[in-house]
């Protein structure tokens, strides 16, 4: 789908922060959502692969590296339906600021570089509404490394790009891994209209500035919690019949 | 593999058995990575039918018929996978699952059985037979009202079939079948979940007829052989050995 969700005239609003891991982004979401709660706001956040649902699968998959790049990406396309069919897209009707740790972007960065063909990954994704706004954490990748590196210092085969047999060594192929996403970020940067954000600054600055542009983009009353919902139906047509 | 089958109709003649030629193979669509089309040889049979359209016995017949003629078997079928078949029947069980989410959950056990069984069995040169395929799976999201040009990109990561058998049997004949076999209509395959009708019986008529409508709309595209399920099960297997044999002796 090209249009985002105040184009089909949903009253709610979709936040979406993508970056590498370590880019500091679900910090950045969290400290947004806690603004806007103390706001009176209504706000929900959802996180890329959580589904209770589809989670138990999901999860021995990558315990027992069953998976491939196709079924990798299929997993997390049928998460991704369940939490937008259940909560992301009734919550919109409903008027709420729906902030997403993650969207279809990282899909299309991760699933095309583990070699899935990029028109197929962006067609299964086709039911799904473009983002309102789109905030990129955009680090230096060794500072996105080093993060993520000194926290943890043991990766997980699949988040360090392991299956693709990029270096037997689990550091290395995390380097490799996370640059080529990267690489796919900046090139879906102007197309899907992504608010870059300099993630190497302190955390209040980036905050400020996000709380800054969120706040000029919306009019955050119109969301308030006790605010009276008079606004027409949304346009969206049923999901299967997005064509 | 199977035994439990009856005698198949002709004699194997072990003597001379047919070693199948190499064919091109093709996805439908985009196709998935780390596949080498070229080192698969077997042969891919897909029979599709509802439930109670004599898949399971005619598929039977035919493994008994090729191992009789020195060919080794495969089967396999939707709901089977190692990955997700456990967390999708329960996730039916509770009925939860929105139409996108069910259609993406049975492509993700189908693209894992594809990895895992289908493709490694063609790769030894196998015969597999696959008891249902994705045009089941596209004939009941179809129905739901998904996206034909949705499916098709989804279902591109499909291994083109050397055949497809497509049992059809009316939905009148269905009914009494199953009702033969447990006394009972199966809450899926009455499509239920749809609210057609409250009274079953009335709503597995009118899903089949939904079923077999959009089976022969993807028949325009994906050209299956239409076998008349309504015949004798002896007749059935007799037209199924003949296309086999055409398919084993294909290049």
């Amino acid at each position: 789908m090209t249009k985002t969700f105040a184009e089909l005239k949903f009253p709610g609003r979709l936040v979406a922060v993508e970056g590498l891991d370590g880019s500091g982004k679900s910090t950045q979401i969290y400290l947004l959502k806690r603004w806007l709660e103390v706001q009176g706001i209504k706000v929900f956040f959802s996180e890329w692969n959580s589904s209770e649902l589809v989670k138990a699968a999901t999860s021995k998959g990558k315990k027992r590296e069953l998976l491939t790049p196709t079924t990798f990406c299929l997993i997390h396309a049928t998460d991704f339906a369940d939490r937008y069919e259940r909560q992301l897209v009734p919550l919109l009707r409903a008027g709420y600021i729906v902030l997403c740790d993650r969207y279809i972007f990282t899909a299309y960065a991760r699933d095309v570089v583990r070699g899935c063909r990029p028109e197929w990954v962006r067609g299964i994704y086709d039911f799904a509404a473009l983002p309102d706004l789109t905030f990129f954490f955009k680090a230096d990748l060794e500072i996105s490394l080093q993060r993520i590196l000194d926290g943890r210092p043991q990766l997980k085969y699949f988040e360090a790009g392991m299956d693709l047999r990029l270096s037997e060594d689990s550091y290395e192929s995390f380097r490799i891994f996370q640059g080529r996403i990267l690489e796919q970020y900046l090139a879906m940067a102007p197309e899907f209209n992504f608010i870059t954000l300099d993630a190497n600054q302190a955390i209040e600055a980036q905050q400020s500035v996000v709380r800054e542009i969120l706040g000029s983009r919306l009019k955050l009353s119109d969301f308030a919690a006790n605010h009276a919902i008079l606004r027409p139906q949304p346009s969206l047509k049923p999901l299967a019949a997005a064509h | 593999m199977t035994t439990n089958s009856r005698p198949a109709a002709r004699k194997p003649s072990p003597s001379r058995i047919v070693v199948p030629l190499r064919t091109a193979r093709r996805f439908y669509g985009h196709g998935m990575p780390n596949v080498n089309l070229n080192r698969l040889a077997g042969r891919l049979i897909v029979v599709e039918g509802a439930d109670g359209s004599g898949r399971s016995t005619q598929i039977a017949r035919i493994v008994a018929w090729l191992e009789g003629n020195g060919h080794a078997t495969a089967q396999v079928g939707l709901k089977r996978s190692t990955l997700v078949s456990e967390e999708l029947e329960l996730a039916k069980k509770g009925n939860i699952l929105s139409r996108a989410t069910l259609s993406l959950f049975y492509a993700t056990d189908f693209a894992d059985q594809l990895e895992n069984s289908i493709l490694p069995a063609l790769k030894a040169g196998f015969v597999v037979l696959a008891d249902r395929y994705i045009y089941t799976l596209m004939a009941r999201d179809l129905v739901r009202g998904m996206d034909m040009h949705w499916l098709q990109n989804l279902y591109g990561i499909a291994l083109v079939p050397d055949a497809v058998f497509y049992l059809k049997v009316s939905p009148e004949t269905l009914v009494q079948r199953n009702f033969a076999k447990d006394f009972a209509l199966d809450y899926w395959e009455s499509g239920m979940d749809l609210g057609l009708s409250r009274d079953m019986f009335d709503s597995f008529i009118r899903y089949q007829a939904m079923i077999a409508g959009q089976f022969h709309r993807l028949q325009t595209t994906y050209g299956f052989h239409i076998i008349d399920g309504d015949r004798p099960p002896d007749e059935i297997s007799h037209e199924l050995q003949k296309k086999t044999e055409a398919v084993l002796a294909a290049r």
